[in-house]
């Protein structure tokens, strides 16, 4: 079966403070598909992983695949283009532009994918926050709502440009069971019916367990897979 | 491929949400261009004044007969000592009159070529004014009071009367002020003159000139030029100096060596007579601009330290952009946007602001005895002033923005996010 997504032999050094190898070895691919979770110690390179994952970060050992394309070593207007339109990111913490509106917090990442009129992408974004159960905050500006709410924004954010993979670094980390299961239906669904591949890093068991397969990690390593 | 409606919307919310630093930053280019064009157009206006004072008394080419020493000494003429190393001491001046031989047909011929406007003629001579026991030495010009008051500006600097009221009495004189204040004459009043001949003459002052120039208005006076001619007992064909002004100023000293050489005679161009001049004018634009690139350097920092301080605030909006999809070029073309719709709008506000102060300026009254035209501060309200100054907000914002920009667009987004 061929991988969405396929790491090769990753390694990362930190030189500073003093030289220190994060990441050791890291191979695996992801199915289309296909909802992974990854679980680990606070501090074993999880975060690290996601960075390099996501494209964001360049500086590391390795091959990174996406449909079988090779991603490492490509220039960053190539990168910055390709994640627009491929990979939707749930950062650990909450991230929003705090002066736009909740609906163009969302909506930005599709205007500057350019595929779809500003009313059609009005239209969807709109759609996502239904998903996620915030329409009710789409004029509100970022900075005026709460923790959970914002990071269900960031979700609708992720998926506005539809993409082949999401990654979540702890996506529900600041959601109450309720709100955290609702995501985790959502992703489920999304995978299932839309075939969308999740990456997600959680702490939490009892999501964990319900993904499709869970990625151990310990420092800088897979245990199992 | 860039999609500037989104960098824009970016742009402007980022300006919007800033709007005090934002209004800080564009009064300071308001101000920097408003001083620019205000000076610019005062100084240059000032510049004009000045020029126009000494130069309309200049015509573009003057061309008269000098006393001077032949170039060509008796000794040369003779082949046997030409070969010889000649030496001559003490050469004297030939006897030569100071009339411009064949001047009428030479006036004529000169009046065909097309790069000539007009060809004024004068009679000059020395002269004393006499009033009682004093005798102030000065100079005489006789002119044609039609082709003078259409060709030169004598009538801007005639206080009262015109030129045109020499034609209409056969003894006539325009005196300038300064000697009118020292022999204490009047319009109406009569003036005696003691001629080269040593004659006695009597003539009507029908108007009274001031150019501003200390040095013509004390000594300087108009009478017909037939009056002149008869005061040197000499026949209507004698003409001391010819007046040339050109369509294209330019030209001046092409032309001048032209005449100079053809008909020799000596030919002085504006540009020649008024060399030192011209340093003066190139002083004061230099002032004028090093004041006014000062001015703009300043609001250009003040632009460069909002912009900066902007960034690191926005670290993690540029954090965001980048991590879902943004370039960085994007980004670099936000901060840039804002940069230059800081300079445009603030370009656009100093212009109407100089606009202002240079109106304000114009009618502000300034008199002056020395400028008897002028009534107001000179102002020159030249466009290539005004597109000079917004190309220059437009430069300097560019300028203050690019490094700002550059630096957005080289933040590492993993090491913002990382930072939480
Ligand atoms: N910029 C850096 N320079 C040096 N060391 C770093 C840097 N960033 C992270 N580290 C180290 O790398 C290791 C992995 O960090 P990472 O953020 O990936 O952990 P994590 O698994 O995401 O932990 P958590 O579950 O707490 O988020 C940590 O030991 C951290 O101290
Ligand atoms: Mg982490």
């Amino acid at each position: 079966m061929k991988y969405v997504l396929e790491a090769k032999n990753i390694n990362k050094y930190f030189k500073k403070p003093k030289p220190f190898q994060v990441l050791k070895d890291i191979s695996f691919g992801i199915k289309k598909g296909e909802f992974t979770s990854i679980m680990g110690k606070s501090g074993c390179g999880k975060s690290t992983l996601l960075y390099i994952l996501s494209t964001m970060d360049t500086d590391y050992k390795g091959a990174l695949y996406f449909n079988d394309t090779l991603i490492t070593g490509q220039d960053k207007k190539f990168l910055s283009r390709f994640r627009n339109e491929h990979i939707g990111f749930v950062f650990q913490f909450h991230y929003l532009l705090a002066e736009f509106s909740v609906l163009e917090n969302v909506m930005l990442p599709a205007k500057k994918l350019a595929q779809f009129s500003k009313d059609e992408i009005e239209v969807k974004a709109i759609e996502k926050l239904k998903m996620l159960g915030i329409e009710k905050l789409a004029l509100k500006k970022a900075s005026q709502i709460s923790g959970g709410e914002k990071q269900r924004v960031a979700i609708a954010r992720a998926l506005i440009n539809e993409p082949s993979i999401i990654m979540g670094d702890e996506p529900t980390g600041n959601l109450d069971s309720h709100n955290a299961l609702n995501v985790f239906d959502i992703f489920k669904k999304l995978s299932l019916k839309e075939g969308l591949s999740l990456l997600i890093v959680t702490h939490d068991h009892d999501f964990a367990k319900k993904t499709d397969r869970i990625i151990e990690m310990s420092d800088g390593c897979i245990r199992n897979s | 491929m860039i999609n500037w409606s989104v960098i824009l919307s970016i742009a402007k919310t980022h300006l919007l949400s800033r709007f005090k630093q934002t209004v800080v930053a564009a009064l300071g280019v308001t101000f920097g261009i408003g001083s620019y064009i205000t000076l610019v157009c005062f100084m240059t206006g000032l510049n004009r004044m000045l020029d126009s004072l000494i130069l309309n008394q200049t015509p573009h080419i003057h061309v008269f007969n000098e006393v001077e020493p032949s170039k060509k000494q008796p000794i040369t003429y003779d082949k046997a000592l030409v070969s010889g190393f000649n030496i001559i001491h003490s050469i004297k001046p030939k006897q030569n009159q100071l009339r411009i031989t064949n001047a009428l047909p030479l006036m004529q011929y000169l009046n065909k070529n097309p790069d000539i406007l007009s060809v004024v003629p004068q009679v000059k001579t020395q002269v004393f004014y006499k009033s009682g026991a004093t005798e102030i030495s000065g100079l005489i010009i006789g002119i044609d009071p039609l082709k003078e008051s259409r060709f030169s500006n004598l009538d801007d600097y005639i206080l009262n009367g015109s030129s045109q009221s020499l034609l209409n009495s056969s003894n006539g004189i325009l005196l300038g002020s300064g000697i009118a204040k020292k022999m204490v004459l009047q319009v109406g009043d009569r003036i005696q003159l003691i001629t080269p001949g040593n004659e006695l003459l009597s003539l009507k002052i029908v108007g009274l000139f001031q150019t501003g120039i200390a040095e013509i208005d004390d000594s300087r006076s108009y009478t017909k030029i037939s009056k002149v001619q008869q005061i040197l007992m000499q026949p209507k064909n004698y003409i001391t100096d010819l007046n040339i002004n050109l369509k294209d100023i330019q030209q001046a000293s092409r032309i001048a060596q032209e005449i100079a050489t053809q008909h020799h005679l000596n030919a002085v161009d504006i540009n020649t007579a008024n060399a030192q001049f011209e340093t003066g004018t190139t002083i004061r634009n230099l002032i004028t601009y090093a004041v006014s690139i000062t001015l703009l350097i300043v609001a250009g920092f003040g632009i460069y330290n909002i912009l900066n301080m902007l960034i690191y605030e926005k670290m993690n909006d540029i954090a965001i952009l980048k991590a879902t999809g943004f370039s960085g070029i994007d980004v670099q073309y936000i901060f840039m946007s804002q940069a230059l719709i800081i300079g445009i709008v603030g370009g656009i506000l100093g212009l109407l602001l100089g606009l202002g102060l240079t109106l304000l300026i114009d009618q502000t009254p300034f008199n002056t005895e020395a400028l008897p035209t002028i009534t107001t501060y000179p102002i020159n309200n030249n466009p290539v002033f005004y597109l000079i100054g917004i190309l220059f907000a437009l430069f300097s914002t560019f300028l203050a923005g690019l490094l700002p920009s550059i630096k957005a667009k080289n933040i590492d987004p993993v090491s913002i996010i990382r930072g939480q």
